[in-house]
């Protein structure tokens, strides 16, 4: 079972994508900042993580750069998953090697497309 | 006394082909309940009366695009998208090397997310179709998924449904709440309402057709009827992709499946 670690500092949102990713069989863990998600990475490296931008202590973009540098850190397949959703924000995601893109709101039939479209399901 | 249930699968069945079940009473119900307001009646009941007794042009349609559905996104089920990409081109750029020229037809295109896909398709192809001349025709029902897909403007939702975030950067413009699709993708798809009922001999020949999810609302004849009529305006070594869950079996004999890619069809000989 593929491991997805949703990273957000809203409960309500880990909650409803960890309902849809339950769906999905996928096996979910959760952290509610940057610096908590990267300790969960150095710990057990997920196989894709839903990442959202804006978050107290460290933001989803500064965690990006990070976990890209641990070891195994260019292996998880990471999705933003945010309210930015300008294409300033996209790109400099995607340039930054996010494997797709999220704007929210979202909705079951959205996570799985994008899960489609990088292999996860 | 015909009941109004009735006279509507009448009208339906006459009009567009269309069949609705005799048990599908309450979606017509829940389907029709917004045009009640719209036509200033006082029921559905009422309303259908109304349909009976007058030519009313506007409600004809109105009824016919309620009881239709226009679900639809970006690369839908993928794989015929993928097969467009690694089959039917490869082989249409084979076949047509000396006219330099294919024509598609996606029929039921709804809002234009499917003719849109292939556009986008071509264009990422832009290099092997140097010097060809590639039409989409893409033809529905409904003047109002017509309307939309001709604007190309899509919401948040739509443009994140099938498609790649990657595509999105390259082909779409942020425009308050919506997204919309480069002039030169939309410029490169021709929309023409179309009664699948209607006589469409005059508009091939084409090279490849998509009619993915019409045939369902019709009965086991009128399927037969309206691929075999498809057939007539393709080209003897053209394509055609239904949908995911459709299938040609018991549908007459103008297609037969391609002997190794399921999912795409080709002209019965």
């Amino acid at each position: 079972m593929k491991q997805i670690l949703v990273v957000d500092d809203s409960a309500v949102i880990r909650k409803i994508a960890r309902r849809i990713l339950d769906g999905m069989r996928f096996e979910t863990s959760e952290a509610e900042d940057g610096a908590k998600a990267l300790a969960a990475c150095a710990f057990l490296m997920p196989d894709a993580i839903l990442l959202d931008w804006n978050m107290p202590v460290m933001d989803g973009f500064e965690f990006l750069r990070q976990l890209r540098k641990l070891p195994g850190g260019t292996r998880p397949k990471v999705v933003f998953c945010t309210t930015e959703n300008d294409i300033t924000h996209i790109a400099r995601a995607m340039h930054a090697g996010a494997d797709e893109y999220i704007m929210k709101p979202f909705d079951k039939q959205i996570l799985q497309s994008k899960f489609e479209e990088i292999g996860l399901v | 006394m015909i009941s109004a249930y009735a006279s509507l699968r009448t009208y339906l069945k006459n009009a567009a082909g269309i069949v609705l079940d005799a048990d599908r009473e309450y979606m017509a119900e829940s389907r029709l309940a917004p045009l009640v307001r719209k036509f200033d009646v006082s029921s559905v009941d009422a309303l259908l009366a109304r349909l009976n007794t007058s030519n009313d042009p506007r409600l004809r349609q109105d009824v016919i695009e309620a009881m239709t559905t226009n679900e639809t996104y970006f690369f839908r089920d993928r794989a015929p998208f993928d097969m467009f990409e690694n089959l039917v081109l490869p082989a249409l750029l084979e076949q047509r090397a000396e006219e330099r020229a294919i024509r598609v037809w996606c029929a039921g295109c709804s809002t234009g997310q499917e003719p849109y896909s292939l556009a986008m398709l071509l264009d990422a192809n832009a290099r092997r179709l140097a010097g060809w001349r590639v039409e989409i025709l893409a033809t529905d029902i409904s003047t109002a998924a017509l309307d939309s897909a001709r604007q190309g403007s899509y919401n948040q939702f739509e443009v994140q449904r099938g498609l790649p975030v990657s595509q999105l950067l390259r082909y779409f413009v942020h425009e308050g709440s919506q997204w919309r699709l480069a002039e030169h993708l939309r410029a490169r798809v021709d929309f023409r309402e179309l009664n699948m009922m209607s006589d469409f001999s005059a508009l091939g020949p084409f090279d490849l057709v998509f009619c993915r999810n019409i045939l369902i609302y019709f009965d086991q004849a009128t399927k037969i009827d309206v691929l075999r009529r498809v057939a007539n305006v393709c080209r003897p070594d053209a394509f055609l992709v239904l949908g995911a869950a459709e299938t040609l079996v018991g549908l007459g004999n103008a297609w037969k499946p391609h002997a190794i890619h399921r999912g795409v069809n080709i002209r019965a000989a």
